[in-house]
């Protein structure tokens, strides 16, 4: 087992976001989160990325407990990919640079070969002849690769993935999803926050509903998505057909 | 291409001639009132009853050639003033931001220190700060204290240093926390954070004030006057009191206005460029 969240909770002042959650992820597996906006689905992600605090619990990676106080973030982070809906590429600096920054910084491998690798990347996902580009000069769509990239040439064990299509342009989500199928016959570990039902249903391995901050009901695409038990499931599938997104 | 091929229809050539004589209108009547006002000023300042007296004492062609060139002199000082002053300033000013953005209980005091000197010396004037420095510290008579114009400039740094760390620190938390969390994200330690990521957004952001202040800095430099050396304000200070003549206060005046328009014009040029940057992106 890769990732394991054990009785994960987590509040805001009075607002309980996680509540006694558990969760398990082994290696080579993509889990989809899905749930209503506030189910704790992102919340979940920035405490596996140690990004904000638990206040009970226990979450593990490769067996290690890494909410111990005594455990460094950095470090674990350095095994964690993440990226976030609004791709929060760096504006100051190139894509290239963005990419770089962190192998060279962070992991201190040698600017040649990081150079090269992150230029192999972008040529996989149609950017080469962004490499020098600001972000700004860069659809969202292509934004969004490129954070994913940047996140990639760490080599995670584990990528977190944080409803990285909600701020994209329809006619844009599909390029950033095709990159991460390509992702998952790679065998990358993901864990994905999402609205994408069908996207969800495609790629994933197993689906979890998270209701107030607990895990309502997981299992395989087919049965949480076309057969769910929970009436709270089939209600949260309801509004979604009735929206037009599954 | 096709913009040249396109022929503007009858409607869209009515606009543009409509669109071209409100202009014509519009430069006529700016004139018209410039004029106007140009005039009235003039006859206002020239019409006043003591208005001799006045361009005697202030305006004398003659008396500004006599003291130009020692003004000039003076000026010179002030310029190099200005520049060392205000890369010092800019550095301790971007060192104090950096302090107090210092996590962890060690740096506690360091913390302390630097938001204490920053709330100090934004409230304490400059005046005094030159009076303290330029005459308190040779009052210790102790060995190797540097001249009056350096404790003067001192002074100038300890007081700029303040307002510009502020400006600084304004920058620094303007940078959007999920540029935090990108680089966090990617395992940069908080150090390498503040380094790559925050603090080099944070100061594209904060050059326009800190350039305006750059410019506050250009006009503060003449108070070092006041601790003795002759600077432009000092020189024009000796030629007033010579000639019991205030025209040489207003030769440094003009020659400080022209002083600081580039130092303007740059500030202006680099505030547009951040406006435009800003439109552009996002």
């Amino acid at each position: 087992m890769l990732l394991s969240c054990e009785n994960v909770r987590k509040t805001f002042g009075a607002t309980v976001v996680l509540d006694d959650l558990s969760l398990a992820v082994d290696e080579h597996q993509v889990v989809a989160l899905i749930g209503a906006s506030g189910s704790g689905k992102s919340t979940l992600l920035r405490c596996v990325n140690l990004l904000t605090g638990i206040d009970d619990g226990t979450i593990r990676l490769d067996g290690e407990d890494i909410t111990d106080p005594r455990v460094d973030p950095d470090r674990v982070r350095q095994r964690i990919g993440m990226v976030f809906q609004s791709y929060n590429l760096f504006p100051h600096m190139t894509v290239l640079r963005n990419i770089t920054l962190a192998p060279e910084r962070v992991h201190k491998r040698a600017a040649a070969e990081i150079r090269a690798q992150a230029l192999e990347w972008l040529g996989r996902v149609g950017l080469a002849d962004k490499a020098d580009s600001y972000p700004d000069r860069l659809s969202g769509g292509q934004q969004q690769r490129v954070a994913i990239v940047r996140a990639l040439v760490n080599s995670p064990r584990l990528l977190l993935l944080d409803e990285v299509t909600s701020a994209l342009d329809p006619e844009l989500v599909g390029e950033v999803l095709t990159m991460i199928r390509g992702l998952k016959d790679e065998g990358m570990t993901m864990v994905l926050a999402t609205h994408e039902m069908g996207f969800a249903r495609q790629v994933a391995d197993r689906v979890v509903f998270l209701d107030g901050g607990r895990v309502l009901e997981e299992g395989p695409p087919e049965q949480v998505l076309g057969d769910p038990t929970q009436a709270r499931t089939r209600q949260f599938l309801a509004r979604i057909i009735e929206a037009g997104r599954l | 291409m096709s913009d040249q091929l396109h022929r503007p229809s009858e409607i869209q050539r009515g606009r543009i001639a409509y669109r071209r004589r409100q202009t014509i209108r519009s430069v006529l009547l700016a004139a018209l009132s410039t004029a106007v006002v140009g005039v009235l000023l003039a006859v206002a300042v020239t019409g006043a009853p003591g208005w001799d007296r006045v361009r005697q004492s202030f305006f004398s062609p003659e008396v500004a050639r006599r003291y130009l060139p020692d003004i000039l002199e003076g000026l010179w000082l002030n310029v190099r003033l200005l520049v060392v002053c205000a890369v010092l300033a800019l550095a301790l000013g971007l060192l104090i931001a950096t302090l107090r953005t210092l996590r962890g209980p060690v740096f506690f005091p360091v913390r302390a220190m630097a938001t204490g000197y920053t709330y100090t010396f934004r409230g304490l004037p400059l005046i005094i700060v030159i009076y303290l420095m330029a005459f308190g510290i040779p009052g210790l008579r102790l060995q190797g204290t540097p001249g009056v114009l350096v404790l003067g400039g001192a002074a100038l740094v300890v007081t700029y240093g303040a307002y510009l760390a502020e400006v600084f620190r304004a920058g620094i938390e303007s940078v959007h926390p999920s540029q935090l969390a990108a680089a966090r994200s990617l395992g940069l330690t908080y150090r390498q954070t503040m380094r790559h990521v925050v603090l080099p957004q944070a100061i594209r952001r904060v050059a326009p004030p800190l350039l305006n202040d750059t410019v506050a800095l250009q006009k503060d430099v003449g108070l070092v006057s006041l601790a003795g050396p002759i600077d432009a304000v000092r020189a024009a200070q000796i030629g007033v009191a010579q000639d019991a003549n205030y025209t040489p206060y207003i030769v440094a005046g003009v020659l400080f206005v022209l002083l600081a328009l580039p130092l303007i014009g740059v500030t202006d040029w680099v505030t547009l460029r951040a406006a435009r940057r800003q439109s552009a992106g996002a």
